[in-house]
């Protein structure tokens, strides 16, 4: 039986098990909106802007670990999905969009609505595709989901001309895909593995750095297993945390710019380093040539081209992290550093300040955080923005539940937080999801509010309101002579905002409320959000100032230098 | 880490965008491209590319990860080590005058070329050969005016049984 290209598409999603798509309609897509009602099976979630579509799609494929999809319009629906692609293609993650294109005829012409979307996202996509025939399309869509979601996960885009949506062709799912340019390596090569081995027993001061791959890879029992025979300390990257719990006595938090000074010493100290599935971020090494000077250095990666891109390395292994640590662990047995973790312990004492919070009258963010961990216990799942909030959020909840940090990290895109915490609600529909927003932050996509009211997401905000964009700020008072420039941010009335779209909230202005507000917050059916009104001028300690060695820690301000 | 030339031949799906893909992939990183030639290969829908690019050893072994990256790239090595022939195609349109054509003829048949057109004011010369061989002709046509020129960048083959084929990755 012959179906329209519209149908081909939302039956191929089907196969692939799709069963939410986040989206936009318009005009070169309402031959597919039109066919998606035949379609109850494909929930289709509307949101305000497609920069919310891509995000939320984003965090529900980190939460679920299946492929997030996203759907919108030609020209402007689909140039608003470049933040997000961008972002999705820096954090690996498994996303399909799907966009509408000006019908082919048009196409090349500057139709209305025309831009060309795949020549702009080949930057930013693992690949991507403009179907030009309706008898491609089932093949095209199996073969999207398949280089999404295999080797390093990431977006991959199909442009899909009106015509094509509404032509006629056999339905046809391939059962196999065959892309002869495209076979990702799983295994590690075992002469890798032994020289590893070899490595492992001779360090004397050895560190794990776990990155976002050991979260991708759900590889939290092997790291576990390969930490705790060895005794080896585990360090994460930003993407890391919550791969490794926090709780586990071999845990010594995160790297890198504000990265925890005995976990940035240890890497400076270390004569093996241990990466999995982490890429060296100028953000988690700081000045390069200061990066683990003593160390030799394990990688393993699924991404050859990672290895050696900016940190040279003695053994390399290609291959999946879960797998790779699978045959790793068959071949080691227990061995102890008992000397370097007291070292580490130690340093842990003389550099108490990272997670310390200040005695203080006024409401500091840091206090917000922890008090949201003590009143979760932890079992929430965290999702924030980009600025300070996310770098409290990263350093004062303590991250026990696997894969429950959920942040823009390698582009850092502003105003992931709430689309992404929306997203990550409908992949995770019975936990808790608490949504950590800055007053900068959540404004970029503050009309996503209306997709959480329209659905009923009950995602807990939480606001860190400083009338600042506050890690520009931070930046420009250590490092700019304190010139705000464009910094203090007027910020509207939240709660009449969350009044208009129907949300309950409150201003948390005392100290004494902030328990009993996250309490509240949590106890209410459906969404809430708190407006935390912090230290307007707090800043993140520990800090690593730019192109400085990660061991060159500053605890507290600069002090006047000019 | 010396800085020095490198050819890259990359077997590719004959798709449309492979050559934007490779393209702007090079350009992204940091590389410019010195020449890059694309055309069919001894397969059916799979073109090979020649692609010469100057940067230190280990600049140019992280652009052919990259490259290998590249969904539509089935292949790709760096050839430089190799024993290689490479040659290049160019096309020069030589003022010539009466009195000039023979002197023309001499070195063009010096240089094992041809020519292949000719009009009453010029001679059209087809070369091939070496980057070194096609700029010593044409410095010794300079003089006589050069009218026009184009050259096809290099393509490049390993010689003997050698075939150009995907490595182990980080080996």
């Amino acid at each position: 039986m012959k179906l329209t290209g519209a149908q081909i598409l939302c039956e191929s999603l089907l196969k692939e098990g799709v069963d939410v798509v986040f989206g936009y309609p318009g005009g070169q897509v309402l031959p597919l909106y039109h066919t998606l009602t035949q379609y109850p099976q494909l929930r289709h979630i509307l949101v305000r802007h497609e920069q919310g579509a891509v995000h939320a799609a984003d965090a529900y494929a980190r939460v679920t670990g299946r492929v997030g999809v996203c759907f919108a319009t030609s020209g402007p629906g689909a140039t608003n999905l470049i933040t997000g692609l961008a972002n999705a293609y820096m954090d690996s993650i498994p996303m399909v969009a799907v966009t509408g294109q000006v019908p082919r005829a048009m196409i090349g012409r500057d139709a209305f609505q025309e831009s060309d979307i795949t020549g702009i996202t080949i930057p930013i996509t693992k690949h991507n595709y403009l179907v030009m025939d309706v008898a491609d399309l089932a093949k095209t869509v199996k073969e999207a989901f398949y280089i999404a979601s295999t080797g390093r996960p990431g977006p991959v885009l199909i442009d899909l001309p009106r015509d094509i949506q509404q032509e006629c062709a056999e339905f046809h799912f391939p059962a196999r895909v065959n892309l002869p340019g495209y076979k990702p390596t799983l295994g590690g090569n075992p002469l890798q593995i032994k020289k590893a081995v070899k490595l492992l027993g001779e360090a004397k001061k050895p560190v794990i750095i776990a990155g976002h791959g050991v979260r991708i890879s759900r590889a939290y029992k092997e790291l576990k297993f390969l930490a705790e025979t060895l005794q080896i300390p585990v360090l994460t990257t930003l993407l890391g945390i919550s791969g490794f719990p926090e709780s586990n006595p071999l845990s010594f938090g995160m790297i890198g710019m504000h990265g925890l000074a005995p976990a940035n010493m240890a890497i400076t100290n270390s004569d093996l380093v241990v990466a999995i599935g982490m890429r060296f971020d100028d953000r988690a090494t700081g000045k390069i040539s200061s990066f683990a000077p003593h160390a030799k250095v394990i990688h393993i990666d699924i991404d050859p081209a990672e290895i050696g891109k900016n940190v040279a390395v003695d053994v390399p292994i290609v291959g999946d992290v879960k797998t790779v640590l699978v045959e790793l662990n068959k071949e080691i047995g227990p061995v102890r550093h008992d000397e370097w973790l007291t070292q580490l312990s130690d340093w842990k004492k003389q550099y108490p300040s990272g997670i310390d919070i200040r005695e203080s009258e006024t409401i500091l963010p840091q206090y917000v955080i922890r008090k949201i961990w003590e009143a979760t216990k932890g079992n929430a799942t965290v999702v924030t923005g980009v600025g300070q909030h996310q770098m409290f959020a990263a350093l004062h909840y303590y991250y026990d539940k696997p894969n429950s940090y959920i942040t823009s990290g390698g582009l850092g895109t502003m105003g992931f937080e709430l689309p992404a915490a929306f997203g990550a609600q409908v992949g995770l529909p019975d936990e808790t999801i608490w949504c950590i927003a800055g007053d900068g932050s959540i404004q970029m996509t503050i009309q996503e509010l209306g997709t959480i009211r329209q659905e009923n997401s009950p995602v807990k905000i939480a606001i860190l309101n400083n009338g600042f964009l506050g890690m520009v700020r931070q930046w420009q008072e250590l490092f700019y002579q304190h010139n705000y420039s464009s910094t203090p941010l007027w910020c509207p009335d939240f709660i009449k905002i969350a009044e208009a779209y129907g949300i309950p909230a409150q201003n948390v202005t005392r100290k004494e409320d902030v328990g009993a507000a996250i309490k509240k917050a949590m106890e209410t059916e459906g969404p809430y959000i708190l407006n935390f009104v912090v230290e307007p001028e707090e800043n993140v300690y520990p800090m690593v100032p730019p192109g400085a060695g990660i061991d060159q820690i500053l605890h507290e301000p600069l002090k006047e230098a000019c | 880490m010396a800085s020095n030339k490198h050819t890259i031949v990359a077997l590719v799906a004959d798709r449309p965008g492979v050559l934007n893909r490779m393209a702007s992939l090079f350009r992204r990183r940091g590389f410019n491209i010195d020449s890059i030639a694309v055309g069919h290969s001894e397969t059916p829908h799979l073109s090979r590319m020649t692609i010469v690019a100057e940067g230190s050893d280990s600049q140019v072994e992280q652009i052919r990860k990259q490259v290998e990256k590249i969904i539509d790239v089935i292949r790709v090595q760096d050839i430089s080590g190799l024993d290689i022939v490479s040659r290049e195609l160019a096309l020069i349109k030589v003022k010539a005058s009466a009195e000039t054509r023979s002197e023309i003829m001499q070195i063009v048949d010096i240089f094992r070329a041809k020519i292949v057109d000719v009009s009453t004011d010029s001679v059209m010369v087809e070369a091939t050969g070496d980057e070194e061989k096609l700029s010593s002709l044409y410095n010794l046509l300079k003089p006589f005016g050069i009218k026009e020129m184009t050259r096809t960048g290099r393509i490049a083959m390993a010689r003997g049984g050698q075939v150009a084929r995907r490595e182990e990755a980080a080996e």
